[in-house]
């Protein structure tokens, strides 16, 4: 797979500085994420990896005082276009966040809530909704846990059933890309376990960007692993090498814990 | 104390406590701290004491008319107050409860669409300044005296009413609902204000990042979430209608009907007490019939209120 070849690219920024009212968080970033592959984002707090997570589908905006420079592609579309819709990159864009946020709805209305969203008015038959809802629970093994339980509330779910629910509602509308932000740090052991192994299932079908504060979590759970610091990106390589053989000083200390 | 140079040394504060202190000195601290105690407890538990006894007082003086005179079939489904008539005073209170209800209704027609859209723009639309600005102003809009209310019914409403509907008299159930309706409103406002904003914002951001629009987010997550505290304010508004006099009494009318359109004068349960109390003989039938009303009024709006709180609490827990 060459990085050049351009449509095999999932995510692009070129350019990209963005700043919170006077605060700059992120400088002249240049990012090319291919298509299909985990990759994690680490560096220390304040460093910029979840603003710039969080500018790949534009949730940014919500603040209301950040201003951009420089341009994100997602599959080839610069998603900060003046034509394009919101609606739209976050169909192709779904994200995870740190804390598990269901919403305060049964299960069943959670996995399909973005699918009816974005049903464009259609009304979908009953058969095809409970299709798509089972298909969404049985990707993230979820399935047998809450069949029985689809009509309560999300919000009384485990943590760690929670936050696979908050990745089983985005995979009915197929996005190319998922954005996690800490999805295990509310969890325990065994859910970190449980979440890290169903995003290592999804490989493949889906470009995972993942932010970790986890050293660990990102040696194991990801292909490719960018370092940033300060708001500019230090390194990206593969995991294996990241972690071996780091190319700069700064890496080096970070993964050997000297800091952060 | 042995000669110890290090402890010699050291100034008087840092040596070790004198072993021969007392711990039961009760110095200054101590008296404040009690007498501030009490009075805390004081001013904790007068509400209770009070609307205990308001109660006692209200059913003490109705007792008589409760045991004597009392129908209770008469009194709340025969339409006909007539206290003052010579010979045979009845003593029925529908028309009065008809008023009460029928304006109440209206009110909250109009009162539920201004609040909930005003409580939807401060909460989800409106920022920074225009959002305090609002604030402010629909806490000035609670502050008005009913009475002032009462007066813009009566002079502002009433031609109004009658020119552009072409009726005899414009005071009557729609001139009053509405005075009423935008007096309960304020309040509303900021009961179902209070509700959105407890809604917590990452249901919004999670519906957001999903794709969903603003109307979306606010129609899909953030209403059904905050529906309790949103009924519990329409609740409070009810209770609001249901007790208000001063404006009722000038933009009714003041005249005992059962409506039959929203064009009819009628007559509420708190006008009536406010109007004839004063005229009336302590200890009369009349007098006791009237705390009678006072004591329906206050049962009513205590299950009301009592279950609007409970409404909005329910909305903390869950």
């Amino acid at each position: 797979m060459d990085a050049a070849g351009g449509t095999e690219l999932a995510i692009r920024t070129r350019k990209l500085n963005l700043w919170y009212g006077t605060f700059q968080a992120l400088f002249d970033v240049d990012l090319e994420i291919r298509h299909g592959m985990i990759t994690s984002l680490i560096g220390p707090s304040g460093c910029g990896k979840s603003t710039l997570l969080r500018s790949v589908n534009r949730i940014n905006e919500r603040l209301g005082y950040v201003r951009i420079t420089g341009s994100v592609d997602v599959l080839g579309h610069d998603i900060y276009a003046p034509e394009v819709e919101l609606v739209q990159v976050r169909q192709q864009v779904g994200m995870v966040f740190q804390r598990p946020n269901p919403l305060p709805i049964s299960v069943r209305d959670n996995v399909l809530f973005g699918y009816d969203l974005h049903a464009g008015g259609r009304r979908k038959s009953r058969a095809e909704r409970e299709e798509v809802l089972e298909d969404a629970l049985r990707q993230v093994v979820l399935w047998d846990k809450v069949k029985d339980r689809l009509d309560h509330k999300a919000t009384a779910l485990s943590l760690e059933e929670q936050q696979k629910l908050c990745i089983a509602r985005l995979l009915p509308v197929k996005p190319g890309v998922l954005l996690m932000d800490e999805p295990c740090s509310a969890l325990d052991p065994r859910g970190t376990e449980a979440v890290e192994e169903l995003i290592w299932e999804l490989r493949g079908r889906y470009t995972i960007l993942i932010v970790t504060h986890n050293m660990a979590q990102a040696r194991r759970a990801s292909e490719e692993c960018i370092f940033m610091l300060l708001g500019k990106v230090i390194e990206h390589t593969d995991t294996a090498e990241m972690f071996v053989t780091p190319r700069h000083q700064e890496t080096a200390d970070y993964i050997e814990g000297r800091y952060g | 104390m042995p000669a110890d140079p290090v402890g010699a040394s050291k100034p008087r504060a840092l040596q070790a406590a004198d072993p021969a202190a007392d711990f039961d000195r009760l110095n200054r601290d101590w008296y404040i701290d009690k007498a501030v105690q009490i009075a805390v407890f004081i001013g904790g538990i007068s509400a209770i004491v009070f609307i205990i006894g308001i109660f006692v007082f209200i059913s003490k003086e109705g007792f008589g008319f409760l045991l004597g005179e009392f129908s209770f079939k008469e009194f709340f489904l025969s339409p006909n107050w007539r206290p003052t008539s010579e010979g045979n005073p009845t003593y029925g209170i529908l028309a009065l409860i008809a008023g009460t209800a029928s304006v109440t209704g209206l009110a909250m027609l109009v009162a539920i669409p201004f609040s909930l859209g005003a409580a939807v723009f401060i909460a989800e639309f409106a920022s920074g300044k225009t959002r305090e600005y609002l604030k402010v102003t629909v806490e000035l809009l609670a502050a008005i005296p009913s009475v002032v209310w009462g007066f813009i019914g009566l002079a502002i409403m009433n031609p109004i009413i009658i020119q552009t509907f072409n009726v005899p008299i414009g005071l009557n159930v729609l001139n009053a609902g509405v005075i009423l309706g935008l007096m309960a409103a304020p309040i509303m406002t900021s009961i179902a204000e209070d509700a959105l904003k407890a809604v917590p914002d990452r249901y919004r951001e999670a519906a957001e990042a999903m794709g969903a629009t603003r109307w979306q987010v606010i129609y899909k997550v953030v209403l059904p979430a905050a529906r309790n505290g949103l009924l519990g304010a329409v609740l409070l508004g009810v209770g609001r209608g249901f007790g208000e006099t001063m404006a009722v009494l000038m933009a009714t009318g003041h005249s005992i009907n059962i409506p039959t359109s929203i064009f009819d004068s009628v007559r509420a349960l708190t006008a009536t007490i406010a109007a004839e109390l004063g005229e009336t003989a302590v200890g009369s039938d009349h007098y006791e019939a009237l705390f009678t009303i006072g004591i329906f009024l206050f049962v009513v709006t205590f299950i009301i209120n009592l279950t609007a709180d409970l409404v909005v609490r329910g909305v903390r827990r869950g």
